[in-house]
């Protein structure tokens, strides 16, 4: 090949980078072979305790739910695995007609009219509900409801910074809308797991004409009514629990769904429903022309890689659970979880300081340190809530107090599960 | 491929429903039952599908076979990468240990997760150059919204407020525009010499009190290492500007040079890309960034501490999530796209020095390879040496009738994705090439000769490769039919 080309050696076709910076040295352990590889993964994986390892009750935006076999048997398939973005439709259907299948299923789900192919994860995705508001009203101020997790709030801001948009935090229960916002952000289930008006802040926001921008957590939506529902504008949400495992926190599915009026304002990729020149139906990317690659610095967004394959796993994840499969997890989820809220209420010294309808979530008082608890709960090898005197947010109830703790429960803790938490938290008065 | 009865993809999953299948049956309630909410809350109707699992293995299985994959096809796709994707990676990332930890648990529980990032942290550093790096950043894109906001913040903290103008140029990927735009500067495109390298000249004219900096691609879209690339370090940074290096490229640069020592104060990576996690379709990818020790406080949070005064038999977590004390903020749920951290690590540690040094030189060889065995028939706008990908021009054929489009269409019924088409921007008819280390010198061969056969048919037979393709599952798509009038998603038939 060197002769084909003309030289004489590989390294003389690196001569157009400067002969002082030339192959440097980098500094890196000696490679490995797969089966050392492998020993030394698995050795580091084991220093980790996976939620399955035991009891556990953390969730705060990361769920450990159920997911069927077939979930990684059909995404790890090669043909989905190592397939490029779908730019080529002719080779790319199969990619393509998943897609489209996913807008379906979480339209549905979401009761919104469009969605898109998908978003990095549930802040991002939000942050991008936020800008996109802004743009659709020409207003600089968003009015973000204190329940919200402080973590989206955290990306919003980040997300926001340079854009000159003005954050101001509002009382769920009571928000400040005003002419100048340009939407009232909640989430759903908010961030102590308990269920907002969204009826009232539809109301509220609307009247200002700010749009209602909600994120909402696909598994609630299996039983309670969707943000579409409430006419909501905007409903962005965390895809995780859709089939896809903790994983430390990533890869997880931004989702983003909105009405059909604003589609040109949307942020990523969408999949069209067309026909080929012989009139055999067929699926492509559309409305492109919003897009980086195409309109470049006046783009909705930069958004370009995102998270295809597991859009793929939350599809297969929805069609496998399907309309009954999923109905009956999210009522296991509240069933437990309100099976252990009541449990967990009746020790002494614990109690619910929040009232409303909570989902899988839920807060509690303790008589002690959450972080304390957290650390005897962890001798028996029981994984507990989240601490909620670690982090704050503002203004909201439940912040700024000490020895509140959020407990999650899902369709993945048995009666024992709970029973032994329960009896683990009553050793603390 | 075709397939009949219930396996075939003609129909979505809404219209395959048959009330009260299941895919999967959730087991029964163990606790007694609890109250219900008021009925109001509750939803109505959900449209999801009601089918068998065997009908969703059907069915998922015969789509994937509609695709073209790096496992079944050749991907000579520039500036994307589509390298193979080594089965360890997934399978590594697949262990309990890591796909079943929660983000939120205490750092003693999960030390040997952070381990891995720490190392991978180390490892991104070394090869760029650049002493820090925040694995935070999902995609590439973000990864370049982190640097530019990292840039702004730095420029800021001087007090240096006047910088509003990004200098990007002509043959930059759109992302780079977009992310300076979001992070609300004022780009201005910054034109390339007829060698390819930027303009020095325009440069000098751009460089002043008002740029914040430049985002530059090396090698660029065109394939080209830029001879200029350390003046235009010298001369940015003369301005008081930046440097910022969007990493898509990087395959060509392993082991060769490092970006940190050409003056490039910070950059992001695409492990999607260089480091060979699969592309799913379109992600999940990561975009890490590393930078100068200048640049550092600013990082995107969290990153990955360690602590270098433990002993033996202390109790105290090694290592730690941290926040950056100028940090510009979270810009992502978590600590990243922790699955493809995994895969990323696993590649480079399998690969080392020796194995990241030997992918730039096929990856570089191979696209030489391919520059000169074609370059009698399609025409080299820039006619040097490339690095990892090459540069094409369709002019000749689009003399005879046949585009650019139309070549890469015909390229997918004799068995090879499309190039990428009409990209860079300031090439005509452009058909860019990265044809990647993993390729075989039997499959470059038969590639060109492929596109030997087409350049025939081109003159022999037109119409045949302007109505390519002819042997996909579809031929061509409307798309303007798509964009008028937007068919997003199932409905109910009437």
């Amino acid at each position: 090949m060197l002769a084909a080309i003309g030289v004489g050696s590989v390294d003389d076709l690196f001569l157009d980078i400067p002969e002082e910076f030339r192959n440097p040295s980098l500094d890196l352990p000696a490679p490995l072979s797969e089966l050392e590889i492998q020993k030394e993964l698995a050795g580091f994986a084991a220093k980790n305790r996976p939620l399955g390892s035991g009891p556990s009750f953390l969730g705060a935006g990361s769920y450990h739910h159920f997911i069927p076999a077939i979930v990684k048997a059909l995404m790890t398939r090669g043909e989905f695995l190592t397939a490029y973005t779908p730019y080529q439709p002719e080779v790319s259907q199969g990619t393509l007609q998943v897609i489209y299948e996913f807008q379906s299923l979480i339209a549905n789900l979401f009761g919104m009219e469009v969605t898109n192919a998908g978003m990095y994860d549930g802040a991002t995705s939000l942050a991008e509900g936020v800008l996109m508001a802004c743009r659709v009203t020409q207003r600089h101020q968003v009015a973000i409801a204190d329940t919200l997790s402080p973590d989206y709030l955290k990306v919003i801001q980040t997300y926001c910074q340079a854009q000159g948009i003005q954050i101001q935090l509002t009382q769920a229960a009571d928000p400040e809308v005003t002419g100048e916002s340009a939407c009232l952000v909640v989430q759903y289930p908010n961030f102590f797991g308990y269920l907002e008006d969204l009826s009232r802040l539809s109301d509220q926001a609307h009247r200002q004409g700010a749009l209602l921008v909600v994120s909402a957590d696909p598994m609630a939506l299996g039983m309670f009514q969707p943000p579409g529902h409430y006419d909501a504008d905007i409903v962005t949400g965390e895809g995780q629990p859709l089939g896809i495992p903790t994983s430390f926190g990533g890869p997880y599915l931004g989702l983003f769904t909105t009405k059909q009026q604003y589609i040109r304002q949307m942020p990523s990729r969408l999949v069209g429903k067309t026909v080929d020149s012989q009139g055999r139906t067929g699926y492509v990317l559309t409305l492109q022309t919003r897009e980086q690659h195409i309109r470049r610095e006046r783009a909705t967004s930069n958004i370009c890689t995102n998270e295809a394959l597991y859009a793929l796993a939350s599809t297969i994840f929805l069609a496998a659970m399907g309309k009954q499969g999923l109905r009956q997890i999210a009522e296991l989820c509240y069933h437990k979880a309100h099976y252990a809220a009541a449990k967990i209420a009746e020790l002494p010294g614990y109690f619910l300081p929040m009232s409303g309808t909570f989902f899988q979530e839920f807060v509690i008082q303790c008589p002690d340190s959450p972080a304390r608890i957290n650390r005897r709960l962890m001798e028996q090898n029981i994984l507990g809530g989240w601490d909620l005197t670690a982090d704050s947010n503002g203004s909201a109830p439940a912040w700024g107090r000490d020895q509140r703790m959020l407990l999650c429960v899902t369709e993945m803790n048995s009666k024992e599960d709970i029973d032994c938490l329960v009896s683990a938290l009553g050793e603390f008065n | 491929m075709q397939t009949g009865g219930s396996r075939s993809t003609g129909k979505l999953l809404m219209d395959r429903s048959s009330p009260g299948r299941m895919g999967v049956v959730p087991p029964p309630l163990d606790v007694p039952a609890q109250e219900m909410p008021d009925q109001a809350l509750l939803r109505g109707n959900l449209d999801l599908p009601e089918v068998s699992e065997p009908e969703v293995v059907q069915y998922f299985t015969n789509l994937s076979q509609q695709n073209f994959s790096i496992d079944t096809q050749f991907y000579p796709l520039g500036s994307c990468t589509m390298k193979y994707n080594p089965k360890i990676n997934d399978e590594v990332s697949f262990l309990p240990g890591f796909a079943g930890i929660h983000p939120r648990q205490p750092v003693e529980t999960c030390q040997g997760a952070l381990e891995v990032l720490y190392r991978l942290q180390e490892f991104l550093a070394r090869i760029s150059g650049m002493p820090a790096v925040s694995l935070a950043t999902l995609a590439g894109a973000q990864g370049e919204l982190a640097g530019v906001l990292m840039m702004r913040a730095y420029h800021q903290s001087r007090g240096d407020a006047g910088r509003t103008k990004m200098a990007i140029p002509d043959s930059a990927h759109g992302t780079n525009p977009s992310s300076a735009s979001m992070a609300g500067f004022d780009v201005v495109t910054l034109p390339s010499d007829r060698a390819g390298n930027v303009d020095l000249e325009a440069l000098h004219e751009l460089a002043g009190p008002d740029m914040v900096g430049v985002m530059i691609t090396l090698p660029s879209t065109l394939g080209i290492f830029d001879a200029n690339i350390v003046e235009v370090c010298r001369v940015v940074h003369e301005a008081g500007g930046l440097v910022y290096g969007d990493g898509a490229n990087m395959n060509a640069l392993l082991g060769r040079v490092k970006l940190g020592d050409l003056g490039f104060d910070l950059i992001h990576s695409n492990l999607h890309k260089t480091f060979s996690t699969p592309h799913g379709g379109g992600g999940p990818g990561a975009g890490p960034v590393c930078c100068s020790r200048a640049l550092a406080p600013f990082l995107a949070a969290p990153i990955v501490t360690k602590d270098a005064k433990k002993k033996a038999g202390d109790d105290a977590p090694e290592y730690r999530l941290a926040q950056p004390e100028q940090s510009i903020g979270k810009i992502s749920g978590f600590h990243g796209n922790f699955g493809v951290l995994v895969r990323a690590y696993t590649y480079i540690r399998t690969l080392g020095e020796s194995g990241l040094k030997s992918i730039s030189s096929n990856a570089v060889l191979n696209a030489n390879y391919l520059m000169e065995a074609l370059r009698d028939i399609y025409l080299l706008p820039y006619d040097r040496r490339c690095m990892h990908e090459v540069v094409f021009s369709a002019d000749l054929q689009k003399e005879r009738g046949v585009s650019g489009l139309d070549v890469a269409k015909r390229l997918l019924d004799y068995g090879y994705h499309a190039p990428t088409m009409y990209f860079p921007l300031i090439v005509h008819e452009a058909l860019m090439i990265e044809p990647t280390e993993s390729e075989t010198r039997e499959t470059l061969d038969a590639f060109i000769q492929a596109l030997r056969d087409i350049d025939r048919e081109s003159q022999e037979n037109p119409d045949l490769v302007r109505q390519a393709p002819h042997t996909t599952p579809v031929s061509r798509l409307d798309e303007a039919a798509a964009a008028r009038r937007p068919d997003l998603r199932w409905t109910k038939r009437e």
